[in-house]
């Protein structure tokens, strides 16, 4: 699952620059096409050659089984157009807000504190705030599931603080279930960059504080003046990953409320799934994996450009 | 200094709420996990995990997992090392052509893939196999893979190449014997990544396994277990907590690498 990899990597400048001339490193040898082989064989068998074969597919309408029938463009108008497939990608532009730019906004808050001060026990809060990141998200969803059931955890403290009004099924609730959904976006992300920006900020020389405190600059102007500037590259990377993350979620929707209640909860990656292996519209289920694809190209791209003209601002 | 201290409390504060709220889901599958199954009993019962190892084919699951993950760790991280050496230290036509399309693959999500691979792998007759969950899987992790290794054979020592070419060593020997030992702490980091990811991995298996129970991956197997018996709640948190433990055992002596390699690998790629 390397989706947390889906970043437009900034070039790497090649340590030895100087003595140089420009053009690849290394020496000219044949042989590096036997090295590079397997690789790239495996790579067009299981990654090009199917990409190629979605994109015929998505000009098709076809149930899986029985002939199929060109339709050009047809899909694309549909997704485009048809509210219905619509919906899963407004889901996620809301899932975006919960899984990216709130654990963003709390890992950099997090960050900030835990840089400031001198603190025992970093190593362990950094450990535990980052172990989210680590366990499978069908463990997380059914973790999750037992927290907002009617009688959950939830609920529980809810009633205990005497807000039984509010209490309820969370996933079966039309109006609440993607947002239950987006909780856990929080909890996934936060950590990550949390741990991101701790590592931005310790590049920051020490002595840089010491003076911005010395001229009196409290917790948020320290922050703004010192901080953020610091980790604008942190910043670019825990957005991709997080928004790429909120754009494809599947496994906490395919778990926790496949979808429902209704279709209130649905998301493009579960109506890819859902389309094309359950309701045998192929077609139409690979066209929303395609738009989903380009979305995220678009975005990766997008956060790239913004945080490279904001650096040579 | 008073107004230090009140900072650093609030701090604590605010660190312990968030520990609280990371690992506060986690407990509750492992408490849930150990209550005993019937209604009305009290105490603690680890015999859930049994029960869900055999009944609930939570082992079964595992080994599927641990054959597939040992498999696409390995794969992997050959192919990467061998077409990284070659990218990071070799001049040859279309070399740049070609790691741009590899990373091109790292842009490609698996939603968009895993419908033809499904019908590629039915004409092959390979769905529910090995092979089915374990070469997308690889070409996954290959972009990444190489972009990862190109970089350390990078900006690996000139100086040790060249005398190890003095005294006669060939690229492979240089690959194999030199650079590859050096290289360990990235290839580690890159390892750990893989499997975390393979093992973690929903939307390949579901897809790729359609029908045939004993080859369901670990987190597909807890999905359709969760599905199918909705009145055991011990025992499906105790499949869960068999899901979540390798890895997090892992995390725990691997975490450097864990977080070594999604800082490094994103930033600087």
């Amino acid at each position: 699952m390397p989706d947390t990899s889906t970043v437009a990597p900034a070039a790497r400048k090649p340590l030895r620059e100087g003595r140089r001339q420009a053009g690849p490193p290394g020496e000219p040898r044949r042989v590096a096409y036997l090295y590079v082989a397997p690789a790239l064989i495996v790579f067009a068998l299981f990654m090009a050659a199917p990409l190629v074969y979605a994109v015929w597919l998505s000009f098709f309408e076809w149930d899986g089984l029985s002939a199929s029938t060109w339709v050009g463009l047809g899909n694309y108008v549909d997704v485009l157009t048809d509210s219905e497939l619509r919906a899963p990608f407004l889901h996620a532009g809301v899932l975006v807000v919960f899984f990216s730019f709130i654990p963003v906004a709390l890992g950099m808050l997090i960050a900030g504190l835990m840089t400031r001060a001198r603190l025992r026990g970093l190593g362990f809060f950094r450990t535990v705030l980052f172990l989210p990141q680590v366990v499978a998200l069908t463990v997380v969803a059914v973790a999750w599931r037992k927290i907002y059931e009617p009688d959950g955890s939830l609920n529980d403290a809810l009633r205990a603080i005497g807000l039984d009004s509010f209490a309820r099924g969370w996933l079966g609730d039309e109006n609440f279930a993607l947002a239950s959904i987006g909780v856990v976006g929080i909890w996934v992300g936060t950590g990550l960059c949390t741990v991101l920006f701790l590592a931005g900020l310790s590049k920051v020389p020490r002595e840089l504080y010491e003076s911005a405190r010395l001229d009196g600059a409290g917790f948020f102007r320290e922050f703004r003046a010192v901080s953020m500037p610091a980790v604008r590259g942190e910043m670019a990377v825990a957005l991709t990953l997080t928004l790429v993350a909120a754009l494809r979620t599947f496994d906490l929707v395919y778990v926790m409320t496949s979808g429902g209640p209704g279709y209130a909860s649905t998301v493009p990656a579960y109506e890819v799934y859902d389309r094309a292996m359950q309701k045998g519209e192929v077609g139409t289920g690979v066209t929303i994996a395609l738009v989903l694809m380009v979305l995220i190209l678009l975005a990766t791209m997008l956060i790239n450009r913004l945080s490279e003209t904001a650096g040579d601002a | 200094m008073n107004n230090s201290s009140i900072e650093r409390t609030i701090t604590y504060a605010v660190l312990i709420l968030a520990a609280a709220f990371a690992l506060y889901p986690m407990l509750v599958i492992l408490f849930t996990a150990i209550q005993p199954e019937s209604i009305g009993a009290s105490g603690v019962d680890f015999g859930n995990f049994a029960t869900a190892w055999d009944r609930g084919n939570f082992g079964t699951y595992l080994k599927t997992s641990v054959i597939v993950t040992v498999s696409v760790v390995i794969l992997s991280t050959l192919l990467a090392c061998l077409a990284g050496y070659a990218f990071g230290t070799m001049r040859f036509r279309g070399s740049s052509v070609l790691f741009y399309l590899l990373l091109l693959g790292l842009m490609v999500p698996s939603e968009a893939i895993v419908i033809p691979l499904y019908f590629g792998f039915q004409e092959l007759d390979l769905l529910n196999s090995y092979p089915a969950l374990i070469f997308p899987q690889v070409a996954q992790s290959l972009a990444f893979g190489t972009f990862w290794m190109r970089a350390y054979f990078r900006s690996s020592q000139a100086e040790v190449v060249e005398a190890a070419r003095l005294d006669g060593a060939g690229h492979f020997r240089i690959f194999w014997s030199i650079l590859v030992p050096m290289g360990r702490p990235a290839i580690i980091t890159m390892m750990v990544l893989v499997f975390m990811w393979t093992w973690n991995e929903f939307l390949l298996p579901l897809v790729m396994v359609p029908t045939e129970e004993s080859m369901r991956t670990a987190p597909l197997g807890l999905a359709t277990f969760q599905g199918q018996y909705t009145s055991g709640t011990a025992l499906l948190a105790a499949g869960a907590v068999l899901v979540a433990l390798p890895v997090i055992v892992f995390y725990i002596f691997a975490q450097r690498h864990f977080i070594r390699g999604m800082v490094e690998g994103s930033v600087k790629g």
